[in-house]
């Protein structure tokens, strides 16, 4: 059976999959709807937030980047998991004791302030939407790549899928769906990360063949890896051309920014407690860990490995017999261009362009370089085909990349909702909501949100900034919503308007410094520091949280009491409804 | 499930807590931002089976640490729960 059948054949069960699992985690109020009733366990949770977390750029984007950039692929990996401690010690199980449904509530309600309230919703929604749009795009990419299907109906099959679990399960339905996409996901991602490890250093676990040796020879795989790069004139593996406060600041900006994501955060309000949220946290590391602990072992087999079969390899043109050449050029003593080489080639993710007329490919650093398209993303998505796997294992890697991308997808989708029915409407603007007139709405912004979400995924080419501003997301989010948060709970004396400054300091100066060297000055050398927007979050989070510790400080403390409610989340099992914290919606 | 405060010391508790969380988080910087960024070069002079231990925390071993943190946390959150009367 053919690629094609089996990409086919894996994409319909999982699609079919997340729909059977919709219909049967319907929601039936708001409490469904926004923490899917409050009681999902905590293992469960956990394996929810981790698919909810490794996004398209996680599975399909990430090894590749590691592969090139080496040691600087780093700040990813500490980056995006580090963020979870400080997610369990510092804001899970107090968020979580505090008792409501979203992220601009607290907010909101511990700063006793619409003003706060309405600059956490634009912060959440900015995030959100930025983030989304990359999701939407990765399945449209997956869709037209791999399945033949144009670009824009791919899009439009996923919008349908999303659209059928998120708006009629919520986050029950989600959540449920997200599980089983993990599951997809992760075994897509470690089976050819077990065969290439097997291939080049003969220990089957991707992680200790990480710091093994290669196969058969006296040498460590990453020794070699140096060497084999160098010699062909780039950086050595092990090395980075960042400074090292840049790297500092970017891993620093990743790790708070996922502390400080809404869509992360809300998934620890559908356990039943504090103490559920924290074992929570660590299961939700646990399983991310598994895919982000494998992904520098694939990135560095897979970056020797193509270098091993492709570098000197002669080539074989498209219309030609391959099988028939390529046994030609071995007879000869000759290395053939690898058959995976030959189908990506068609896709358009690699190029050669033989420019000494040769017919020897040369892969290098520098203007001799004859591999002259070198789609990063090939690192994950021929993994399979490098290892020689069969047809289903590589059938099975579309639907991981799906699976990653529509379960994040929907997460980000449940954060727009809700901050558009509860956030907005609810708790600001139309306050005699009844819970059926709530549901309803959120419903229709859920069902708002995937079409305008779908409609930016089908402008990302016009809008090709739209890779650009993940940064923003990051960003943002570790500069204006953690300090809020932490202050919020380790700080009593943190008032309202420490709680505005703090949070408009972080959203002017943030924003600003990335769009003005993302857009209008890209010249790198006048970076303040030598720090990249990727990392300008972090330093902004220090002023952010300056100026709230010193507003705060000279203005009147907070009301007595908002006190008591910082008291009661610190300590599990107390929370009471206080006053004016909890007038219009008591804690659960 | 909720409680009077006044019958718990929850000064006692919170203090215990805020210890806690520092000294742990002070681990979390230690094997990521120490190991893997400030004093790679000076770890990547040792190996762990073939790669540089610096870089090796950068890329694998920092992760490791990271779990194990949230698990320790769990336990010894619910040993302080037990020992101050709060229910989680």
């Amino acid at each position: 059976m053919g690629e094609e059948f089996w990409t086919y054949f894996w994409v319909v069960l999982t699609f079919g999959t997340y729909i059977g699992i919709a219909i049967w985690a319907r929601a039936g109020s708001t409490d469904d709807f926004y923490v899917a009733g409050h009681d999902v366990h905590p293992m469960v949770n956990g394996m929810a937030t981790a698919a909810d977390w490794m996004s398209a750029a996680s599975f399909l984007s990430m090894a590749g980047l590691i592969a090139f950039m080496g040691y600087g692929g780093s700040v990813y990996l500490m980056g995006w998991t580090g963020g979870y401690v400080l997610l369990a010690l510092l804001l899970a199980p107090f968020l979580r004791e505090f008792g409501k449904f979203t992220v601009p509530d607290f907010v909101g309600d511990r700063y006793y302030s619409t003003t706060a309230r309405l600059i956490a919703v634009i912060c959440a929604l900015f995030v959100s939407f930025t983030y989304i749009a990359g999701q939407m795009k990765g399945v449209g990419v997956a869709f037209s790549g791999f399945l033949g299907v144009d670009f824009n109906t791919g899009i439009m099959v996923g919008m349908a899928i999303v659209f059928v679990y998120a708006v009629l399960g919520g986050m029950k339905g989600v959540t449920y769906t997200q599980v089983a996409q993990y599951v997809v996901l992760i075994f897509a991602y470690t089976v050819p990360a077990i065969f290439i490890s097997l291939i080049v250093t003969g220990n089957p676990i991707p992680q200790l063949g990480f710091i093994s040796n290669v196969k058969g020879e006296d040498i460590s795989m990453l020794q070699k890896l140096n060497t084999v790069v160098t010699d062909l004139g780039f950086m050595e593996y092990t090395q980075t051309d960042k400074s090292m406060f840049d790297v500092f600041a970017i891993t620093g900006a990743l790790m708070f920014g996922t502390a400080g994501l809404p869509h992360v955060i809300i998934r620890f309000f559908t356990v039943s407690s504090a103490g559920a949220a924290r074992v929570s946290a660590g299961w939700a590391l646990v399983f991310i860990a598994l895919l982000y602990t494998t992904a520098p072992a694939v990135a560095s087999l897979a970056r020797l490995n193509f270098i091993d079969t492709v570098n000197e390899s002669t080539y074989i043109a498209s219309d030609a017999d391959y099988d028939a050449e390529a046994a030609a050029i071995v007879a000869e003593g000759g290395k053939p261009i690898p058959a995976w080489f030959k189908s990506w080639e068609k896709i358009g993710l690699l190029e050669v362009t033989d420019k000494n007329g040769d017919g020897v490919v040369q892969y290098r650093a520098g203007p001799d370089n004859e591999v002259t398209k070198l789609d990063r993303d090939i690192i994950v998505t021929a993994n399979p085909s490098i290892a020689g796997l069969p047809g289903w294992v590589i059938g099975l890697v579309v639907a991981g990349g799906l699976a990653a991308a529509l379960s994040t997808a929907a997460g980000l989708l449940m954060v727009i909702s809700s901050s558009v029915s509860h956030d907005l409407c609810r708790r600001t603007f139309f306050k005699g909501m009844t819970d059926k007139q709530e549901l309803l709405t959120a419903r229709g912004a859920a069902a708002g949100a995937v079409i305008l979400a779908g409609i930016m995924g089908m402008n990302t080419a016009k809008l090709g900034f739209v890779a650009q501003v993940v940064a923003f997301a990051f960003g943002l989010a570790a500069a204006s919503l953690f300090p809020v948060i932490v202050l919020g709970i380790f700080w009593k004396r943190m008032n309202r308007e420490g709680a505005i400054a703090s949070m408009l300091t972080g959203l002017v100066t943030t924003f600003w410094y990335i769009y003005h060297f993302k857009f209008v000055d890209t010249d790198a050398s006048h970076w303040w520091l030598g720090v990249s927007p990727e990392g300008i979050g972090f330093v902004f989070m220090f002023l952010s949280l300056a100026v709230g510790v010193v507003v705060a400080l000279v203005t009147a403390p907070p009301p007595q009491d908002i006190q008591d409610l910082v008291e009661d989340i610190r300590v599990p099992g107390t929370r009471t409804a206080h006053g004016i914290a909890d007038a219009e919606m008591l804690p659960e | 499930m909720t409680h009077n405060l006044a019958e718990i010391d929850a000064k006692g508790y919170w203090r215990d807590v805020v210890k806690l969380t520092l000294s742990l988080l002070a681990i979390w910087f230690i094997v990521s931002y120490g190991a893997g960024i400030l004093f790679r070069s000076f770890l990547d002079q040792v190996s762990i089976g073939g790669a540089p231990l610096g870089f090796w925390f950068a890329q694998n071993g920092s992760i490791y640490v990271f779990v194990a943190l949230i698990f320790y946390y769990c336990r010894a959150m619910n040993r302080l729960e037990k020992k101050y009367g709060v229910e989680a």
